[in-house]
């Protein structure tokens, strides 16, 4: 069993292991080292389209992310307070926004906004020829994206909200405190963890996602398109240089993530 | 203006669920309505939708019916394979490794899984592609071995993809499985294959279920693993998606697609789940 276990792992991280190797190679090929050399990360930093689609990346990723925790936790706190009713109603859209592949996401996104912009773009025309036209953009990437991280973050902290205890909240009404200072003193400490965790998995479905991007981006070109776009051109090692940055910025939001979990431990005993 | 309690009440609950409300419906219901109607109309000349009522489009069905059969017979053989290796690996995490290792190895199972789907199917075109592993065969002198754009490539990428999504709620479900159980079964005088077969493993059903539920979910809408360790000879319902989309412009022929696959992914759902249901006798889930 022992060696199982070992050959999964090594299974997992040698692939990637060889594309970081390689991506410090001084030669182009891929089987050989022929010495060591940054002169790819300094080839892949140079390119403005690798940066461009970075800057977009991060700027959709951190509004995305930031409106999912806060209409997520604002829903989940909601869905406490409703009959059972219309909160079914609201599960079952949460499930619903988890569970449609991204691929139909991204094609429903692109279907309703064209259509949607088909009909407003003629009008706004009419009303003015200076007047600003809709289109496909940060905008449609920030709405397709915040979908799944929004009933991300609202399933995430509902859980945490059903694990709290209501005692804690009593005592501070029974202490005169007003709802909005039990708000801030008492319920939202104790998510807070959640809601971090919540933020950074949505930050890094953003940022690693490609299909959704791949229809609603417009004009637009996130990191995962553009990545994409140079491999069908042809492996070289600045690809993975690329891709070593990529999967460093993964390890990072990983590793926070995992901080902010464990700081729930105390709150939990 | 003074409220009544009860009102008040009713304004905040509006007021908290209004964002979410909105964007649930703007952006989840509307554009669903929107695919369901598209799939009803007819291509337009130049591409596009125009309007129409007619069943066409899921009669035409069979026209990409290639990329419906190997989504039907890849996703799930990859679904099994993930799930042959991901059950010993979970089982030997939760019940046979030093506690004091666990989390790290936990960790290091799942933590693949949250870097870049890309990246890590990347790592493979590089690896299966001709300067990759057929070169180093080449030097021992096999030759002309293809390895990338083939339904065997296509299934390693979704092992490597996968694995780790199927160990999580396996694990979950077996960590948290009463050891009293299994010790009692022993007691009892059971062999250690029988107490799997009839405590172990329908304890653990619920976590298998939604092991493979998930993984078969994502595995049906699955794009870029077909795209690129496949190279358009492997290729999925996304991926004729993609075309129909963004290539030959037939939205209303797309949508029919789009419309059935959703129906796809409810079925793996419904499915599933009745079978954890029945396995387990529980009505549970075990997430992440």
């Amino acid at each position: 069993m022992r060696v199982f276990l070992s050959a999964v792992y090594l299974f997992l991280y040698a692939p990637i292991a060889l594309v970081v190797v390689f991506s410090f190679n001084a030669g182009r090929s891929a089987t050989q080292m022929t010495g060591f050399s940054l002169q790819w990360y300094g080839k892949a930093l140079s390119n403005v389209f690798l940066t461009d689609a970075l800057k977009t990346s991060l700027i959709v990723a951190f509004t995305s992310a930031a409106l999912a925790a806060v209409f997520g936790t604002m829903a989940a706190m909601g869905m406490e307070r409703l009959g059972p009713r219309l909160r079914a109603v609201f599960d079952g859209m949460l499930a619903a926004a988890i569970v449609v592949p991204g691929v139909v996401i991204g094609i429903a996104t692109l279907v309703a906004l064209a259509g949607l912009f088909g009909v407003i773009n003629p009008v706004l025309a009419e009303l003015s020829s200076t007047a600003p036209q809709f289109q496909m953009g940060y905008l449609s990437l920030i709405a397709a994206h915040g979908l799944f991280s929004m009933a991300l973050v609202a399933m995430i902290v509902k859980a945490r909200i059903a694990s709290l205890s209501r005692d804690i909240v009593e005592a501070s009404y029974d202490l005169y405190a007003p709802p909005f200072a039990t708000f801030f003193q008492i319920v939202l400490p104790q998510l807070r963890p959640s809601i971090l965790a919540g933020f950074l998995m949505s930050f890094t479905f953003s940022f690693d996602d490609f299909i959704i991007a791949f229809f609603v981006a417009g004009a637009k070109t996130t990191l995962p398109m553009y990545v994409f776009a140079s491999i069908r051109r042809g492996v070289t090692p600045e690809i993975n240089a690329i891709a070593t940055m990529v999967l460093v910025a993964s390890l990072i939001l990983i590793a926070l993530a995992w901080l902010l979990m464990r700081e729930r431990k105390p709150h939990a005993a | 203006m003074a409220l009544s309690a009860a009102a008040r009440k009713r304004w905040v609950t509006a007021a908290l669920l209004a964002p979410a409300g909105l964007w649930l419906f703007f952006f989840l219901a509307l554009p669903f309505l929107a695919i369901l109607v598209f799939s009803l109309g007819e291509r337009a000349p130049a591409g596009g939708y125009q309007p129409a009522l007619t069943l066409a489009n899921y009669l035409n069905l069979p026209a990409r019916g290639a990329a419906f059969l190997n989504t039907a017979l890849l996703a799930p053989v990859g679904a099994a394979l993930c799930l042959a290796i991901a059950y010993p690996a979970a089982w030997f995490l939760a019940l046979r490794v030093d506690p004091r290792h666990r989390l790290l190895l936990v960790a290091l199972m799942i933590v693949p899984f949250w870097t870049s789907m890309l990246v890590r199917t990347y790592a493979w075109m590089y690896l299966l592609g001709a300067r990759g592993i057929p070169q180093l065969l080449e030097m021992i002198g096999i030759e002309n071995i293809r390895l990338i754009n083939t339904p065997g490539a296509v299934l390693l990428g979704i092992v490597y993809g996968y694995l780790p999504l199927m160990v999580m709620p396996i694990y979950v479900s077996l960590e948290k499985l009463d050891r009293r159980l299994l010790e009692a079964s022993s007691d009892l005088g059971a062999r250690p294959m029988s107490t799997f077969l009839t405590v172990t493993l329908p304890l653990s059903m619920p976590g298998v279920m939604t092991g493979v539920a998930l993984v078969s979910i994502l595995l049906l809408g699955e794009y870029l693993i077909p795209q690129m360790l496949g190279g358009g000879k492997v290729y999925f319902i996304g991926n004729a998606l993609v075309d129909l989309f963004l290539q030959s412009r037939n939205w209303p022929f797309g949508s029919a697609i789009a419309v059935t696959l959703v129906l796809g992914v409810v079925g793996v759902l419904l499915i599933t789940m009745r079978i954890a249901w029945k396995v387990s006798g529980t009505r549970q889930m075990d997430l992440v």
